[in-house]
């Protein structure tokens, strides 16, 4: 079913590519097998969007991925954004890993 | 801190009630997704119409996998987990359980085109999955909003609350 298979490498073109990220990170949460993935995209297309809308713009660059995919998460910056935790944390804290145990998916297999 | 605790532990119980309601003897008004083998293959417009009622049900909604008691995956269980912090009004919460439902699980993600589950709904109005409620729940907007909608449950209640466990 799946026309390519989905890697980290992939998706983190496929963002770049098609939302002008200017920073991704993404990884895979789903111990190799290429289903579950947590990323963090920083991009300026985020600029002036509430975090739904962003979330849909993603939803929407990388719809045939994610259908392939059990499951996706995501952080959504603006380059400003990112460049303020960065400052403030002393380094950013990547992909979201909630609702992950130690950054894989704990879940249903269905 | 600790009438939050004791909200989400009511919670579990409510909306345990809530989800099982479409397993039980159902009645026709609250039965929208378990529907005879030949009323299955009708078309989506009554999953349309049987997710409206679903989203328009409690103020609060979530669509997730498993039971707010039983969460079936960590995303799900993250997303329950943070309402019960802020202190939502289990009488004002359902949750629908899409394992249960192929047709729910499948609908829904058309319904709001969202492609994963958990999904939130306050005042039927789309709020977003899991990271989106944590992020808003890290920044404070999640408070607002359940705030502004007045979903949060009183401190009158939590006394209540409390006796009863």
């Amino acid at each position: 079913m799946a026309s390519t298979s989905i890697t980290e490498a992939s998706l983190t073109a496929a963002l770049k590519d098609r939302l002008k990220a200017t920073h991704v990170e993404v990884t895979d949460m789903s111990g190799g097998c290429g289903q579950s993935f947590t990323s963090l995209i920083v991009s300026p297309d985020f600029v002036g969007k509430n975090s739904l809308k962003r979330h849909r713009l993603v939803n929407a660059a990388l719809k045939d991925e994610i259908a392939q995919i059990h499951a996706w998460s995501a952080k959504c910056q603006t380059p400003d954004e990112y460049a303020k935790e960065q400052a403030a944390t002393g380094g950013n804290d990547g992909p979201p890993m909630d609702g992950t145990v130690g950054g894989k998916v704990d879940g249903t297999t269905q | 801190m600790f009438s939050r605790t004791v909200f989400s532990r009511s919670i579990l119980r409510q909306t345990a009630a809530a989800v099982a309601r479409p397993t039980a003897a159902p009645t026709p008004a609250f039965r929208p997704f378990l529907l005879t083998a030949s009323q299955i293959r009708l078309l989506s417009d009554q999953t349309r119409q049987a997710i409206d009622k679903a989203v328009g049900s409690a103020p609060v909604v979530l669509f997730m996998k498993g039971t707010p008691e039983t969460p079936q995956c960590g995303f799900s269980r993250a997303s329950i987990q943070i309402l019960g912090l802020q202190g939502v009004d289990p009488n004002k919460f359902a949750a629908f359980n899409v394992l249960e439902d192929p047709e729910l699980r499948q609908g829904i993600k058309e319904y709001s085109d969202w492609p994963t589950i958990p999904q939130l709904y306050v005042d039927k109005e789309f709020i977003g999955g899991c990271d989106i409620i944590v992020s808003m729940h890290q920044n404070g907007e999640l408070a607002k909003l359940l705030d502004e909608k007045k979903v949060l449950a009183t401190e009158a209640e939590a006394e209540g609350e409390e006796k009863k466990e």
